[in-house]
């Protein structure tokens, strides 16, 4: 009995000391922090991916504080609404911000891009883009290891069994860029997201000249340049043998879709066309016009984006 | 007592029987030659010749494109008719130049007699100058410009000449064929490097499985002070220019130091031997012996193969791609590369051909890790490739640069010891390149 009574002595008093000096120490080497940086921390997604450029969520609302203007810091998982929230608390103006999303700039899919060997290494993209060109002739295109589905936290991107090639959930894609540096060939941009998810992409990046890129793969740019001739708002560059669209400049109005011999630019979430061909009648109300008249969005018979229902099927 | 190195090591099947003894066959001119301008280590020969110009055999048509590099030699006489890219044995694009073959016309200045010239009272700046010009490479497979070793950088100085006739790789046989057919020019060779480097002892390592050449060697060197020929004990990777000195000298060269440090430089004979031909003969490198060989081949056997000629054309004679081939390996098994393209034309750095049957081309099934440090055991580097491998799963270079991973000489050894089949070297070779990547980019800062 006397043994408890004494350690409890003990005890207590040893924890009345410590408590009574760590209440001094904690007043003596306060650190004065901005109350703003954790209300800011707390506007954002937590998802701490790293995507705004700083080391987690923490230090980009640390870096938000610090700002004088929240020009060029973007917490892309969050996207406008995130950022309006972060302007109000610390009354700063936000400017226009456009969501992007993940687009896999490749269309290189098994029948369009025959295998010309096998590889048995570890399967990893990193790896394979290091020995050689990959299982198809395409020194650029995708290798189909999956390092981009790998890299995602929020669950974006598959590998589509069917054509080997990776799809962005455009619903669940947060344009954090993830993909984008896992990619060994720079195949994966991030892109404007478009009215509607709709966009116009060219689904290349061989800079082979046509001939050898169109013999490695029947999807491939090839540099004609007939997209080039037919954009009449001047969105549409060709450098070493390949196409680029620029989002900025393009309305949608998908005339190089029609021009392009080999397929490689893709209208994405598009409602399906009418069997008449009205588009080249009507050129420049066209974008606005067409939308208004139907809204399925998941008929799209050219969007390339449609996981939920591969994974249902799977 | 026969002496190896210390650490680590394998002992995979040699396989040499395919293409042993087979005497070294000159391959036929083909009529349209492509001449890769890397065919080395460092910056791509810089081409001199325009297109429609005709050319002689052993003329320069790539000048090197800096101190690490080397001279590229026209291989055969014809008309230059393009310089563009053409696709090397892994389908990506490497620049070239192309040209017709016309007659086989050499250059006056080269002796094509089979004498043996004996001179050795040349200046040691001279040999070096030769080696240069005749843009001479290491031929053991790193292809490492050979007058760059000739030259040690300030305050060092070599002592010993090490002579690689080691042959680790299995499958491969041109080095061993070239000791026993040119041992006799392999020793003047030596003499030449010997007074380029200003030293009077040369150690020549044969491992224990090529008695004959060990025999003939050693007759050889009897003959010349200060040669000595070393019987080596069978382990792979021997040939590995650090193991190589620590079985001959018994020295360990540091971490991340070369050869120099220990007083050592490490040839191979085949390079050797082009050093002979470019002193005593004028001949500057324009081919080189490699083995074609596989258990189904019709004619495995040693080939003299001029730079640019296809390597179908080398297969053709060699009596064709079999049919039961799944897997086409420019080298040797163990640090050679799958090819994916055989049409690319051989050049300095390949050794040989090797033609795996289906049944022994595919990897074994990959399971866990069972950390039972058969890894750590074999690598003659004393890393530990499955830690080394997780952290480059894990992307965590800057741990994998504290454990060493740039010692890493990519031998496979761990690879080929692992129980579990695990891809240990695939991910410690992108670790290396990655951390290579940020080291350069560091010291460029």
């Amino acid at each position: 009995m006397n043994l408890i009574l004494i350690s409890l002595a003990v005890l207590g008093v040893t924890g009345l000391v410590a408590a009574v000096l760590l209440y001094f120490v904690a007043q003596k080497f306060k650190v004065e922090e901005d109350p703003r940086i954790d209300e800011v921390q707390e506007a954002l997604p937590g998802a701490n991916c790293g995507g705004c450029g700083f080391a987690g969520c923490r230090a980009f609302a640390e870096g938000c504080v610090k700002a004088e203007t929240l020009d060029g810091l973007l917490c892309p998982v969050g996207g406008a609404p995130t950022m309006k929230t972060v302007g109000e608390i610390l009354g700063m103006a936000v400017g226009n911000i456009d969501p992007k999303v993940a687009v896999v700039r490749c269309n290189g899919t098994c029948e369009a891009r025959p295998k010309t060997s096998i590889y048995d290494g570890a399967k990893s993209c990193q790896i394979l883009h290091n020995c050689y060109v990959g299982e198809s002739a395409c020194p650029f295109g995708c290798l189909g290891c999956g390092d981009c589905v790998a890299a995602c936290e929020f669950d974006a991107i598959h590998m589509n069994p069917e054509t080997g090639l990776p799809e962005v959930d455009d619903e669940k894609c947060t344009s954090c860029g993830k993909c984008v540096s896992a990619c060994p060939r720079n195949i994966i941009e991030l892109r404007k997201k478009g009215p509607k998810s709709r966009r116009m992409v060219v689904m290349c990046v061989n800079k082979d000249k046509g001939a050898v890129a169109r013999k490695a793969c029947t999807n491939a740019c090839i540099g004609c340049s007939k997209c080039q001739k037919v954009c009449e708002f001047d969105a549409i560059t060709i450098e070493n043998n390949l196409a680029y669209i620029d989002y900025n400049k393009c309305r949608l109005c998908r005339k190089c879709e029609d021009a392009c011999p080999t397929g490689a630019i893709h209208a994405v979430n598009f409602p399906p066309r009418k069997p008449k061909a009205e588009a080249p009648a009507a050129p420049k109300a066209a974008p606005v016009a067409k939308p208004a008249v139907e809204k399925p969005a998941a008929e799209a018979p050219v969007a390339n984006v449609e996981p939920k229902e591969e994974e249902a099927k799977a | 007592m026969k002496s190896t190195f210390r650490i680590g090591g394998v002992h995979p099947h040699d396989n040499k029987q395919y293409s042993v003894h087979q005497p070294i066959t000159e391959c036929a001119l083909p009529a349209k030659a492509i001449i890769p301008l890397v065919q080395h280590i460092g910056a791509p020969a810089q081409a001199v010749v325009e297109k429609g110009q005709k050319v002689k055999v052993g003329e320069l048509i790539a000048k090197a494109g800096g101190f690490v590099s080397a001279n590229i030699h026209a291989p055969f006489s014809g008309t230059i008719t393009k310089i563009d890219t053409t696709i090397d044995a892994w389908g990506m694009k490497m620049p070239a130049i192309f040209m017709d073959v016309e007659g086989d016309e050499w250059l006056e200045t080269i002796d094509r007699s089979n004498d043996i010239v004996r001179k050795l009272d040349y200046e040691p700046k001279a040999i070096i100058d030769k080696v240069q010009e005749a843009g001479i490479v290491g031929l053991g497979g790193a292809c490492f410009p050979t007058h760059v070793k000739l030259l040690p950088p300030p305050g060092k100085t070599a002592e010993v000449l090490i002579v690689n006739g080691v042959e680790c790789e299995p499958y491969l046989t041109c080095d061993h064929q070239l000791m026993l057919e040119k041992g006799e020019e392999i020793i003047i060779g030596i003499q030449l490097l010997m007074r380029a480097l200003n030293i009077q002892k040369a150690i020549i390592g044969i491992e224990a499985n090529k008695p004959d050449a060990i025999k003939h060697m050693t007759a050889l060197a009897s003959k010349v002070l200060g040669i000595e020929v070393k019987a080596l004990k069978l382990k792979y990777p021997q040939g590995g220019e650090k193991q190589l000195i620590d079985a001959c000298i018994r020295r360990q060269v540091p971490s991340g130091a070369l050869p120099i440090e220990v007083g050592a430089v490490v040839d191979n004979v085949a390079t050797i031997y082009a050093v002979y031909e470019a002193v005593q003969k004028n001949k500057p490198l324009i081919s080189r012996v490699m083995t074609v060989t596989g258990k189904s081949l019709a004619k495995p056997g040693n080939y003299d193969v001029r730079f640019g000629t296809p390597l179908t054309e080398v297969v053709a004679l060699a009596g064709g791609v079999p049919e039961d081939t799944g897997k086409v390996i420019g080298g040797g098994p163990m640090m050679g590369r799958a090819m994916s393209n055989i049409d690319m034309p051989s050049n300095k750095r390949v050794s040989g051909l090797l033609f795996l049957p289906e049944a022994e081309s595919m990897r074994e099934e990959i399971t866990n890790c069972v950390r039972c440090g058969k890894c750590v055991g074999a690598c003659p580097m004393g890393l530990e490739p499955w830690l080394l491998s997780k952290q480059a799963w894990h992307s965590m270079w800057d741990e994998m640069e504290d454990h060493n991973i740039m010692d890493c000489i990519e031998c496979g050894c761990c690879q080929f010891t692992c129980p579990s089949h695990l891809p240990l070297l695939d991910y410690v070779r992108m670790g290396k390149a990655k951390v290579g990547g940020i080291i350069r980019s560091r010291a460029a800062k």
